[in-house]
């Protein structure tokens, strides 16, 4: 057993785990923030990415260990209260998800592509950078548009604070 | 996964020691081979030593004609880094096509080559670029350091600690992806060196790993241009069959992918 300290959604929790525990499993088992999901649990669907230190990150192939000292921020943290952040808002204008069970996984991915793109996103680009996301329903149309769609709100956003 | 203890090492030494004082240890580095593994219960070390966090692991030079990589340097950080664009443009190609996005924010360099998965991309780039292996007890050429499937020169308990690369003429890498899991199919990384040599490598082609190509060098030595491979035949014997592509299947794609290597090389 080690403790583990790390910050999630701006909280500092310290948490006790087993060496072998995922960085998913700290934070669905011990935390229950059970909005990351485990899909695949190869690391090839993305169900459970979350920021780590500001990098999307699938958190089922992280060791718990590995997050001691990080920030982590999870599809829980993003909204701000009753707000939803503009990615989660494009999702659901443009219809973006079916099941849901890829959603959090995808909302942070998008969010992080359209950070290190800022406004140079096109279709081709976003179809590239979501490969490490794999959706079942919806056949990626309607995700690609709503990603297009929060660069732009998000851009927005940024210039009005 | 198995039990197992986690240890993060803040330096070379520290590791070295940690892992001298374990019975069956593995190194862990950006973690995105060992713990699916792991996961699978196909690998249970004891200890896992972590060399993500030590310093002096980190970072890219270049210094003259040679770019140094620090071994844990992650992908991301060397696709991004504007002394790899600029030496070695092939370099950050192959790296921004590696894995996926969030892949690419944990795996490292020196991860891939010390693995020496026989699809992986980096093995190529060391062996086509003439590199050199540093680690923490000798230097090793990239010539003498992959010996076939999932196994290198490295000893027992030995750290990769960087790869220099000489800064080639010209370089280029293309690889035909698997439409599924993104691993390659076949890649080949074609350099041509200042002093004129030409050196090509094929990852994903061959039974025993990453290999040369003696005969797509010596007719891009006589004339660098894709053309200049037209007439070149590839064996299929030694190369893998699978349910993805036959033999001779990899043999042709060999070919292709090093015309449009050399047709991409700068």
């Amino acid at each position: 057993m080690s403790k583990v300290n790390l910050t999630v959604n701006g909280k500092a929790v310290a948490v006790d785990v087993e060496d072998r525990t995922l960085l998913v499993q700290l934070l669905r088992d011990h935390l229950n923030l059970t909005g990351t999901h485990v899909g695949c649990d190869t690391s090839q669907c993305g169900a459970c990415v979350v920021h780590m230190d500001g990098r999307a990150v699938k958190s089922c192939t992280m060791l718990a260990g590995q997050a001691d000292g990080a920030s982590i921020t999870t599809i829980e943290g993003i909204a701000k209260g009753d707000e939803l952040h503009p990615m989660q808002a494009a999702f659901r204008d443009n219809h973006g998800l079916q099941c849901g069970y890829c959603t959090p996984g995808m909302i942070m991915s998008a969010i992080d592509i359209v950070q290190r793109h800022g406004g140079q996103l096109d279709e081709a680009t976003v179809r590239h950078e979501l490969e490490g996301n794999i959706c079942r329903c919806t056949g990626y149309h309607n995700i690609v548009k709503a990603v297009l769609d929060a660069a732009g709100r998000m851009k927005v956003a940024q210039a009005a604070e | 996964m198995y039990q197992t203890t986690y240890h993060r090492a803040s330096s070379v030494d520290e590791a070295v020691s940690l892992f001298g004082k374990s019975s069956e240890a593995k190194f862990l580095a950006g973690g995105q081979t060992l713990l699916p593994v792991m996961k699978q219960r196909l690998a249970a070390p004891s200890d896992v030593i972590d060399l993500g966090k030590i310093k002096e692991l980190q970072g890219v030079e270049l210094s003259g004609d040679v770019l140094t990589i620090k071994a844990a340097t992650t992908y991301y950080d060397i696709m991004t880094n504007a002394d790899v664009k600029k030496a070695i443009p092939a370099i950050a190609y192959l790296t921004s096509v590696l894995g996926d996005p969030a892949v690419r924010y944990r795996g490292t360099i020196g991860g891939s080559i010390a693995n020496n998965d026989p699809a992986a991309d980096f093995p190529a780039a060391l062996l086509a670029l003439g590199a050199t292996v540093k680690t923490n007890k000798r230097s090793i050429s990239a010539d003498d350091f992959f010996k076939g499937l999932f196994t290198t020169a490295l000893e027992d308990g030995e750290i990769i600690t960087a790869v220099s690369f000489p800064v080639p003429a010209k370089a280029g890498y293309e690889k035909m992806r698997h439409p599924a899991s993104r691993f390659a199919l076949t890649g080949v990384f074609v350099a041509q060196t200042k002093s004129g040599e030409v050196r090509v490598a094929a990852t994903g082609a061959s039974q025993s790993g990453v290999m040369r190509v003696p005969a797509i060098e010596a007719a891009l030595k006589a004339n660098w241009s894709p053309s200049a491979i037209d007439n070149v035949t590839i064996s299929a014997s030694g190369l893998l069959a699978d349910i993805h592509g036959t033999a001779e299947y990899r043999a042709n794609l060999v070919k292709v992918m090093a015309q449009r290597a050399v047709a991409a090389a700068r």
